[in-house]
């Protein structure tokens, strides 16, 4: 399509801009992390890692980075499994009853988060989960199992059943033939979901807020108590270690998206 | 298919069973802690001491917090995602219409963002925002301003901050939409003598509306159950809907309250996919298509 330069470089600056009004705040944070001074100003008077130490020698911060860490990881593993072999189920069946159910396991997405909160509050204080590591866990595997449901509902897409059904009909039994003819074909979508699975758990707050408490309070959930007071920097240490798990995760699941175009 | 014989019919049952053991471990997660507990909510917005009772819900007319707080949420829902379809729409078109290396750098951009935790964001923005941030320094340093301007602590914060956040839940619908108008249908246009002003206008414009639709539910539902922002951006100035609920059930104790609140804010976002979801499919709207 031929068009004149100047809508195209209107078009250009345009999406420049916004581009930058995305990635500017995230990146902001990282040379303030490092600041000496304490109050956040732009640029800062001087470098020290001084932040970056009030957050590894506090005993309170790192259990709460321990816990989050642990509910991510068990997160990741829990959701990856009951999300898989959901979504394995739907892409099988392709009913109408199937798509009903899709929207069921996606109304997590969708459903105000302050509900979802004071709904899990409720559930755990009825059943002694709260302030519980499994409750945590068992929270953030419902909340992230939507991100594995449609990555791997994604892979499956593009895969043919048929292959599968060639493994069985050659005597394989079907667990035997999903796990060596279909999950190598969508791992990318397993192992991206499993990765966003993780980051979500991490980066959870509101439903942390209301159900986390005593020895497994969150990263997050403290930062946001501690933000209600002031800015301290300390949360700009943390911040930026948020940011390059997400920066990290995000390159992690591209590069394996990548590699399964590559060769398939 | 009809099956027509017992063995087959045998075959597809067993078929059918498979399909709901895959299926029940996701569904009794989202089920116990989200399907349940909704219902309860339901329950509990029409009672009171065990009996029935509209109570709660005629707060929604006596109180004035009630609907002033469902304005204001409404009102910052709307101004964010008019905010992110202007901005989202250029960066959606630039991704699919560009070459693939430009389009992967454009898409990269926005996904970082989109799987930086909210909280960082919402700092991010209180640091930049705050009397004496890179923001206020920038304006004085332009002369524009001799004061710093209140950036925080008020509406503005709260929406910019928010947009920021949801800005990638309009762009993403988009670009997917996008991506599948066919080239060809933009050339046939431009061949037919139409300008390229007139071919976006009339065939992509048209075409790209699903994506629009998509990423404006979106955007707007979530907007409405917005909490971190609000809470952190708004100096308690901005009381938006999740945080009438949250002080409903943490300071007060008032489940009956809170869940009244609750249910109506859950209608409002029932009601918008329904009336979507006669333009786009829903799975396609939640991104599972």
């Amino acid at each position: 399509m031929t068009s004149s330069l100047a809508p195209r470089l209107a078009l250009g600056t345009v999406v420049a801009l916004v581009l930058l009004f995305l990635v500017l705040p995230i990146l902001i944070v990282v040379p303030m992390s490092f600041s000496n001074a304490r109050f956040l100003t732009f640029p800062p008077p001087g470098y020290s890692l001084r932040w970056y130490e009030a957050f590894f020698g506090n005993p309170a911060w790192m259990q709460a980075a321990r816990v989050s860490l642990g509910v991510a990881a068990a997160t990741a593993i829990g959701a990856t499994l009951i999300g898989t072999a959901a979504a394995y189920a739907l892409s099988m069946s392709g009913s109408r009853l199937a798509r009903s159910l899709t929207v069921i396991l996606l109304l997590p997405l969708v459903v105000p988060i302050v509900i979802t909160a004071i709904g899990v509050f409720f559930v755990f204080a009825k059943t002694g989960l709260l302030a519980t590591l499994p409750g945590l866990v068992l929270a953030n595997v419902m909340l992230a199992t939507p991100y594995v449901v449609t990555s791997v509902l994604a892979g499956l897409r593009g895969f043919d059943p048929a292959q599968e059904m060639v493994a069985r009909s050659l005597g394989m039994n079907r667990l035997r033939a999903f796990l060596s003819v279909t999950l190598p074909q969508i791992r990318p979508s397993v192992v991206s979901g499993a990765l966003f699975a993780f980051i979500s758990a991490l980066d959870e707050t509101v439903v942390a807020i209301f159900i986390a408490g005593g020895q497994n309070q969150t990263l997050t959930k403290r930062m946001f108590t501690s933000l209600r007071d002031e800015i301290d920097p300390t949360i700009a240490a943390i911040s930026s270690l948020l940011t390059a798990a997400s920066l990290m995760v995000v390159v992690l699941a591209s590069l394996s998206a990548r590699k399964s175009s590559t060769n398939p | 298919m009809t099956p027509s014989s017992p063995a087959l019919r045998r075959h597809e049952r067993r078929e059918q069973m498979l399909v709901l053991a895959l299926l029940s471990p996701a569904l009794a997660v989202v089920a116990a802690l989200l399907v349940v507990p909704l219902a309860w909510l339901a329950v509990q917005s029409v009672t009171s001491d065990g009996a029935f009772t509209l109570e709660h819900y005629r707060r929604f007319l006596t109180e004035d917090i009630y609907w002033r707080s469902f304005l204001l949420t409404f009102r910052i829902a709307l101004t964010v995602t008019v905010l992110a379809v202007l901005l989202g729409y250029p960066v959606a078109y630039a991704a699919a219409t560009l070459p693939r290396r430009w389009s992967v750098v454009v898409l990269g951009l926005v996904i970082l963002p989109f799987w930086t935790s909210v909280l960082v964001r919402a700092y991010a923005w209180m640091v930049l925002l705050q009397r004496r941030g890179l923001v206020n320094g920038m304006l004085q340093g332009l002369g524009l301003t001799d004061q710093p301007i209140a950036l925080i602590n008020n509406e503005f914060g709260t929406v910019l901050a928010t947009l920021h956040i949801l800005l990638p839940f309009m762009v993403l619908p988009l670009y997917a939409t996008m991506q599948r108008i066919p080239r060809d249908l933009m050339l046939a246009g431009a061949s037919l003598g139409g300008g390229p002003l007139h071919v976006f206008l009339r065939v992509f414009l048209p075409l790209s509306m699903p994506g629009v639709v998509a990423g404006t539910v979106l955007v707007f539902v979530l907007a409405l159950g917005f909490y971190i922002t609000p809470e952190l951006l708004g100096g308690g100035r901005t009381f938006m809907v999740s945080m009438l609920v949250s002080r409903n059930v943490e300071i007060y104790n008032q489940w009956g309250a809170a869940s009244a609140i609750g249910v109506v804010l859950l209608v409002c976002v029932a009601a918008l996919f329904w009336l979507a979801s006669r333009v786009v499919p829903l799975e396609r709207i939640m991104g599972a298509r």
